[in-house]
């Protein structure tokens, strides 16, 4: 199908962005890679009467590191971060995430940032927002404000995100030498993951100190597996501690049923791929 | 309706378009270019993948206004001086076209993927051709193809031509 009228604005610089969407609150649309929202435009599921696109405006696709975080603008592209910036874990695991955005042409023009404000339940960016306690910077004509992760994922395609606001930053925090794991289930290459989880510990001593684990694909949102990661922290990280904690994450999400998979199926990718994910971030920690 | 400079295979095209329009209905109905095929229409089936600036880009999902001052290369200016490029060459070797309708969409991907990332191994071939559907299930022959093209054009990388 073809999407339905639209008008193109293509301001040169920010706050002429954010002067458009002021101004055609509620009827427009931010144009960054288009990589989800011109499907959902040619489907008319998303028909905005205003189009701004950012791709014209320099000094949004930038990748940077500082203060303890790494940085990425509005316009970095899923390809962009498949070099990692830093030898920290958590650039590493970012090229490791973007390998699994989509296929190729998919990643050379969608965005992260796009990613999170379109909030697939599914998206692997969501997740590691979620899994790493990422802060999304949102600017509106109103100014500037912080949203952390966990409050920015409220349903399904659904955001914190006001309607004349634009992610400008997505800051992640450094993970330093943690151990990470990522692992996904998906129907089909570069197709989106039925379930994906991430994992993200660190040891002291043999001993878990600190570890996160998030679900992709069993609710609406993303979702940080709280209880098994409580019941991993200050214990040894033997296979059975990693065993009970990826049962907990299991019994904890609340997954539904569509056409193509069952939510005992989703909950049982949940262990096994919790378990995984948490195997690797472990082995990958000591 | 905008008016658009479009820089299709070398060659300047101004267009008057309504923005709704995308690159793929812009270079089939209005620059009569029908080599890029459009299929699902939603970023799925990739028979519209042409490249912009070099890299494999769903023409389905880019709005034709979008392209001012992008360079775009469609199945048509592949070819040079009459011979086949290296991958079209491959894909009539290995007889990687059954029905046709997906092959421009495979090939512009993978001219887009050799010719501007790294392919490293045959692994990675698949990963990229993953992006693309052929219905008719010719799947073998095109990585065969695909195998075939990554080891000319790398060849020739390294002698520095193409």
């Amino acid at each position: 199908m073809k999407p339905s009228p639209f008008d193109y604005l293509a301001p040169g610089d920010l706050d002429e962005a954010l002067g458009a969407l002021a101004e055609h609150e509620g009827e427009a649309k931010v144009l960054a890679g288009g990589q989800s929202l011109v499907p959902a435009m040619n489907f008319r599921l998303a028909t905005p009467s205003v189009l701004v696109d950012l791709n014209r405006i320099e000094g949004l696709a930038e990748v940077r590191v500082g203060d303890g975080e790494l940085v990425i603008q509005s316009l970095v592209r899923h390809r962009d971060l498949e070099i990692p910036a830093t030898e920290d874990a958590t650039a590493l695991l970012l090229a490791r995430v973007s390998r699994l955005v989509g296929h190729l042409p998919i990643r050379v023009r969608g965005t992260v940032a796009g990613s999170l404000a379109h909030a697939d339940p599914a998206a692997e960016w969501c997740m590691l927002a979620v899994a790493l306690d990422a802060t999304i910077v949102a600017r509106s004509v109103r100014g500037t404000r912080r949203i952390a992760a966990n409050e920015f994922f409220e349903g399904l395609f659904t955001t914190a995100l006001a309607e004349d606001e634009i992610i400008t930053e997505v800051r992640l925090p450094l993970l330093g030498n943690a151990g990470t794991g990522f692992r996904e289930k998906s129907q089909t290459a570069g197709d989106f993951a039925t379930v994906a989880t991430i994992a993200a510990c660190t040891l002291d001593d043999g001993i878990v100190a600190d570890a996160r684990l998030a679900i992709a694909g069993a609710g609406a949102t993303p979702v940080r597996a709280n209880r098994a990661e409580s019941l991993l922290v200050a214990r040894e990280a033997t296979p059975d501690a990693i065993a009970v904690a990826s049962r907990a994450a299991a019994e904890d999400v609340e997954p539904s049923s569509d056409a193509s998979t069952s939510a005992d199926y989703r909950r049982h990718l949940v262990e096994v791929l919790a378990r995984r994910a948490l195997d690797d971030a472990l082995e990958a920690a000591s | 309706m905008t008016s658009v400079t479009l820089s299709v295979n070398g060659r300047q095209h101004v267009v008057e378009v309504e923005p709704r329009r995308t690159l793929a209905d812009v270079l089939r109905d209005d620059l009569g270019l029908h080599g890029t095929h459009l299929g699902c229409e939603h970023g799925v089936c990739g028979a519209c993948t042409v490249l912009v600036d070099g890299d494999p880009t769903r023409a389905c999902l880019l709005f034709a206004v979008q392209c001012q001052d992008s360079s775009i290369t469609t199945i048509e200016g592949l070819s040079k001086d009459g011979a086949l490029h290296p991958v079209q060459q491959a894909f009539t070797d290995n007889f990687g076209l059954q029905c046709g309708f997906c092959t421009p969409g495979f090939i512009m991907l993978l001219v887009g993927a050799l010719e501007s990332h790294s392919v490293g191994n045959d692994e990675d071939l698949v990963e990229v051709l993953s992006s693309n559907l052929c219905r008719c299930t010719g799947y073998r022959s095109i990585l065969q193809a695909a195998k075939q093209a990554a080891a000319e054009l790398q060849a020739g990388a390294g002698k520095g031509a193409r």
